[in-house]
């Protein structure tokens, strides 16, 4: 992976002045960093965020309390959407530990991606688990390794998934395929939002 | 990821950190700045000012994410927003903030379909 030492090109204009999120979530080597590149203006960048949780105690007598520390990395990259608005995609890992900073790091996303390698379907149950529980919105988006050509309802049911999530196949090295999969999800997150959660009954979305 | 020695928020002596916070670890959950809060300098560099506090002012002469600011100084996220912080206490920069509400806009939201869709 590329480890972005300086200064992206393309600064802002002048007038930006809303950022926004979008969360590209999947297990390791799924091609999250390949995504955000494929749609991003600068070279992805790569930072972390440091947190500590207190634990619990680990020794009564002392009153001593294990804290647990954990690092996230992630890449990102950015989107001028217009003059004022500015979209940052974002690849974080799908692993457990990572979840506890979700709150942190990702309050206010406008929704999520989940990134899905077919031939690896259980890494992303719990990532799926986990948004639903949030209740962020998202998409699940098959990256093409050339895996097992599974029929879409094979897939939902192996991911266990809501028949509103839409699901869609990609090429996460494909510009045209990954501004789909942003526009799929912002379309979702329209239809949720805007016409009405109050529609339970909205029809499946089958894109594969 | 990254190899070994490429990051100096986790490879460096937690010294040079704590030095650079003046011991504060934690930006704390009420700090104001969000990953993509826009920041923008008010003021010049200044003699004698932290390298820190200088760099930012520098870098974000135009707006620029406060995420983006983190990975050009090669610090994490919670440290950025402390130094951050310093710099908006003294009016050395503003700070543009997401227009989060509870529910997205939708406004809002057209406008991002527009922009992806004409990429």
């Amino acid at each position: 992976m590329d480890s972005a030492t300086s200064r992206a090109s393309a600064p802002l204009g002048a007038s930006a002045d809303n950022g926004l999120k979008i969360v590209i979530v999947g297990g390791f080597g799924v091609g999250k960093t390949t995504m955000v590149r494929s749609v991003s203006e600068i070279r992805p960048l790569n930072t972390e965020e440091t947190m500590t949780q207190a634990g619990a105690a680990v020794d009564d007598l002392t009153g001593v309390h294990a804290k647990t520390t954990t690092t996230v990395a992630f890449d990102f990259g950015r989107i001028t959407l217009d003059a004022r608005n500015v979209l940052y995609l974002f690849g974080a890992p799908g692993q457990e530990r990572f979840w506890f900073l979700w709150d942190r790091l990702f309050q206010g996303t406008l929704g999520a991606v989940v990134l899905v390698d077919t031939r690896r379907i259980d890494d992303s149950w719990y990532a799926i688990d986990r948004l639903e529980r949030h209740g962020t919105p998202f998409v699940v988006a098959l990256n093409d390794f050339g895996g097992p050509d599974f029929a879409p309802a094979q897939i939902r049911e192996a991911l266990d998934l809501d028949p509103h999530v839409p699901l869609l196949r990609c090429d996460a090295r494909s510009r045209e395929s990954a501004k789909e999969v942003l526009i799929t999800l912002v379309e979702h997150v329209y239809a949720r939002y805007a016409a009405g959660a109050a529609d339970p009954a909205r029809p499946t979305q089958e894109l594969v | 990821m990254n190899g070994a020695g490429g990051r100096p928020g986790r490879d460096d002596a937690p010294d040079r950190l704590y030095t650079l916070t003046g011991g504060r670890s934690r930006a704390g959950a009420d700090s104001p700045f969000d990953l993509v809060t826009l920041v923008v300098a008010e003021c010049d560099p200044v003699p004698g000012m932290q390298s820190e506090h200088a760099a930012i002012l520098r870098m974000t002469e135009r707006p620029t994410a406060v995420v983006e600011i983190a990975a050009e100084l090669r610090l994490p996220v919670g440290i950025t927003k402390i130094l951050l912080t310093d710099l908006l206490d003294a009016g050395r920069v503003s700070a543009r903030h997401p227009r989060q509400e509870a529910l997205p806009d939708p406004e809002i939201l057209e406008q991002v379909l527009v922009g992806l869709r004409n990429l």
